[in-house]
C-alpha cells in the first residue's frame, strides 16, 4: 500500500502531474477576488474565510479526474482491482495522495493568502486547522465522484456538478469556523462538526467509491 | 392479492399502471383543482401576511413532494441494489424530473411568498437554501443517468449516488440551519406558518397536498412505463443487430 | 369573481401563474415523451414482425 502511495505521489509531482496547479489556482483566486470586489480592507476581511474555503474547494476539484482516470485508461486500475490490496484500500490511498498534493499544500499556503485578503488575526490558526481537517473530506468525496464518472470521456464538468453539492456541509462548517474565530468567537462547534464529516467520509466513502469502480470496471 | 413484488415484473407493472395511472391522474386533477380553487377564491386573507397566505396551497404541497420524491428515489435505489428489479431502477429515474420540478415550484413560491415581507426576491433563509441544494442534487442525479450509456451501469451508479447524496442532503439541511443562525436578523425568516392554522386553511391545504401526491404517482407511473418501453425497444434493436 | 388580493396581487398571481405553468409543462413533457416512446416501440415491433413473417 505504501508503494502505491509513493507511486501516485511521484506521478503527481512529475511535470504535468498537476501538483502546482492547485496552488497556482488558489493564488490567482486570491488576486482576482479583490480585483472583482474592490480593495476595501474591511470588506475583504469579512469575506476572506469564504473566499479561501471556496478557493480550496475549487482547487481540489481541478485535479479530481486524475485520481482514477489515468489508471483506468491504461488498464492499471484493472490490475489494482485484482491485486491483494482491497479496492477500498486503493481508493483510500489514492484519496490520500490527492490530499497530500492538493489539500495539504493549500492548508499550509492559506495564511499567506489570508494576509492578502486581510483576514483578522484571530482567524489564522482556525483557518489552517479547518483546512487541514476539512480538505481530506474534499479529497475523499472527490474520489467518490471520480469513481462514479471514471468511465466517461469528458466527465470533468459532471464530476463538479455531482461533487459540489456534497461539499456543502464541509464548506459551511469550515468557513463558519473561520468566520467565528475571526470575530473573536469560539469556533469549536463548527470545527468539530466539520471534522466529524471528514471522519465519516474517510471511513465510509471508500466503500461507495470501490463499489462504483467495480461497476465501471465490469 | 399477492405481494407487492409481483409488480417488479414489467408485464404485471404495465397491466397495473394501465388503469392506475389514468385513475390517479384524474383524481390528481380533481384534488388539485379543488384545493387550489378553494384556496385561491374562498379563503380569507391573513391579518399579517395579507393575500400572500394563499401561496401556501402551492408551496407546502410542492415542498412536501420535493422531499418525498427523493425519499422514494432512495427506497427505489435500495430495492434495485438489493433485489435487482429493473422496474425499481426505472421508477427512480422517472421520479427525478418530477421531484426536480416540485423543488423548483417550492423554491419559486417560497421566494415570492417572502418577497413582501423581506423586501428582496431571494433570501438565504435556511429552508429555501436547503431546497436550492436539493435541486442541485436532483440535477446531478439526472445528469448522471444521461451521461452513462449502459443502462445497468447507469442504474447502479445513480443508485449509489442517490444513497450517498441522501446522507449529504440531510447533513446540508443541518449545515444550512447552522449557517443562518448566526445572522443578526433576529427572528426566523422562515415562511413556515408559526401561526396556528385553522380549518379554513387546513382543509384546502390537505386537499391540495393529496392532489400533488396523486400527481406525483401518476407522473412516475407514466414515466416508468416510458422507461420500460424504451428498454424493450433497446433490447429489440440489439437483438435485430445481432441477427443481421 | 377575482378576490381582492390587495397589495399582494402581484406576488400571488406570479406564484400561481409560474407554478401552474411549471406543472403543465411537466405533465406535457411526461405525456409527450411517453407517446413518442410508445410510437417508436410499436413501429419497431411492427417492422420486426414483418421481417420475421417475410422470412417464413
Amino acid at each position: 500500500m505504501i508503494a502505491l502511495l509513493v507511486r501516485d505521489l511521484r506521478l503527481a509531482l512529475r511535470a504535468g502531474g498537476g501538483f502546482g496547479l492547485g496552488l497556482g489556482f488558489f493564488l490567482i483566486l486570491a488576486v482576482l477576488v479583490p480585483l472583482g470586489v474592490g480593495p476595501d480592507p474591511q470588506v475583504l476581511g469579512l469575506i476572506a474565510p469564504g473566499i479561501l474555503w471556496i478557493g480550496a474547494l475549487l482547487a481540489c476539484l481541478l485535479s479530481l479526474d486524475r485520481i482514477f482516470a489515468l489508471d483506468f485508461e491504461d488498464g492499471s486500475l484493472d490490475l489494482l482491482a485484482t491485486s491483494p490490496i482491497p479496492l477500498e484500500g486503493v481508493v483510500a490511498i489514492k484519496a490520500l495522495a490527492h490530499w497530500i498534493t492538493t489539500g495539504l499544500p493549500l492548508a499550509l499556503a492559506a495564511p499567506v493568502l489570508a494576509l492578502l485578503l486581510n483576514l483578522p488575526g484571530p482567524g489564522f490558526l482556525t483557518l489552517v486547522l479547518s483546512l487541514l481537517l476539512g480538505t481530506p473530506a474534499l479529497s475523499m468525496i472527490g474520489a467518490f465522484g471520480a469513481a462514479l464518472t471514471v468511465g466517461l470521456k469528458r466527465g470533468g464538468l459532471l464530476v463538479s456538478l455531482l461533487v459540489l453539492p456534497l461539499y456543502v456541509p464541509t464548506l459551511v462548517f469550515g468557513a463558519q469556523a473561520v468566520v467565528r474565530a475571526a470575530q473573536g468567537l469560539d469556533p469549536a462547534t463548527p470545527l468539530v462538526l466539520m471534522t466529524g464529516i471528514t471522519a465519516g467520509s474517510v471511513a465510509l466513502l471508500p466503500f461507495a467509491a470501490a463499489f462504483a469502480l467495480r461497476i465501471n470496471l465490469r | 392479492m399477492g405481494s407487492i413484488w409481483e409488480y417488479a415484473n414489467p408485464v404485471k407493472f404495465m397491466k397495473l399502471s394501465d388503469w392506475l395511472m389514468p385513475l390517479s391522474a384524474l383524481l390528481a386533477a380533481g384534488a388539485i383543482a379543488t384545493g387550489l380553487i378553494w384556496g385561491f377564491f374562498l379563503t380569507p386573507d391573513d391579518f399579517r401576511q395579507g393575500s400572500t397566505v394563499k401561496i401556501i396551497f402551492l408551496h407546502v404541497p410542492s415542498a412536501l413532494m420535493a422531499i418525498n420524491a427523493w425519499a422514494m428515489m432512495l427506497v427505489a435505489s435500495l430495492v434495485w441494489l438489493i433485489r435487482r428489479h429493473h422496474v425499481s431502477a426505472l421508477a427512480a429515474r422517472a421520479a427525478a424530473p418530477v421531484g426536480a420540478v416540485m423543488t423548483l415550484i417550492a423554491l419559486f413560491t417560497g421566494a415570492v411568498w417572502g418577497q413582501p415581507m423581506w423586501g428582496t426576491w431571494w433570501a438565504w433563509d435556511p429552508r429555501l437554501t436547503s431546497f436550492l441544494i436539493l435541486f442541485l442534487f436532483y440535477l446531478g442525479y439526472i445528469a448522471l443517468w444521461s451521461a452513462i450509456e449502459d443502462p445497468d451501469t447507469a442504474a447502479d451508479l445513480t443508485a449509489v449516488l442517490c444513497l450517498v447524496g441522501s446522507v449529504f442532503a440531510v447533513l446540508s439541511r443541518y449545515a444550512a440551519l447552522f449557517w443562518n443562525q448566526g445572522l443578526h436578523q433576529g427572528a426566523s425568516l422562515s415562511v413556515a406558518p408559526g401561526t396556528r392554522m385553522d380549518m379554513t386553511y387546513k382543509l384546502p391545504l390537505y386537499i391540495s397536498m393529496t392532489g400533488f401526491g396523486l400527481l406525483f404517482l401518476a407522473l412516475v407511473l407514466a414515466g416508468t412505463r416510458t422507461q420500460i418501453r424504451a428498454r424493450r425497444a433497446r433490447a429489440l434493436l440489439a437483438r435485430e443487430r445481432a441477427r443481421a | 369573481m377575482m378576490p381582492d388580493l390587495g397589495a399582494y396581487a402581484g406576488p400571488v398571481l406570479l406564484a400561481y401563474g409560474v407554478s401552474l405553468g411549471l406543472l403543465v409543462a411537466l405533465v406535457l413533457w411526461v405525456w409527450l415523451a411517453g407517446r413518442r416512446t410508445q410510437r417508436d416501440l410499436a413501429a419497431l415491433e411492427a417492422r420486426l414482425n414483418r421481417r420475421e413473417n417475410a422470412t417464413d
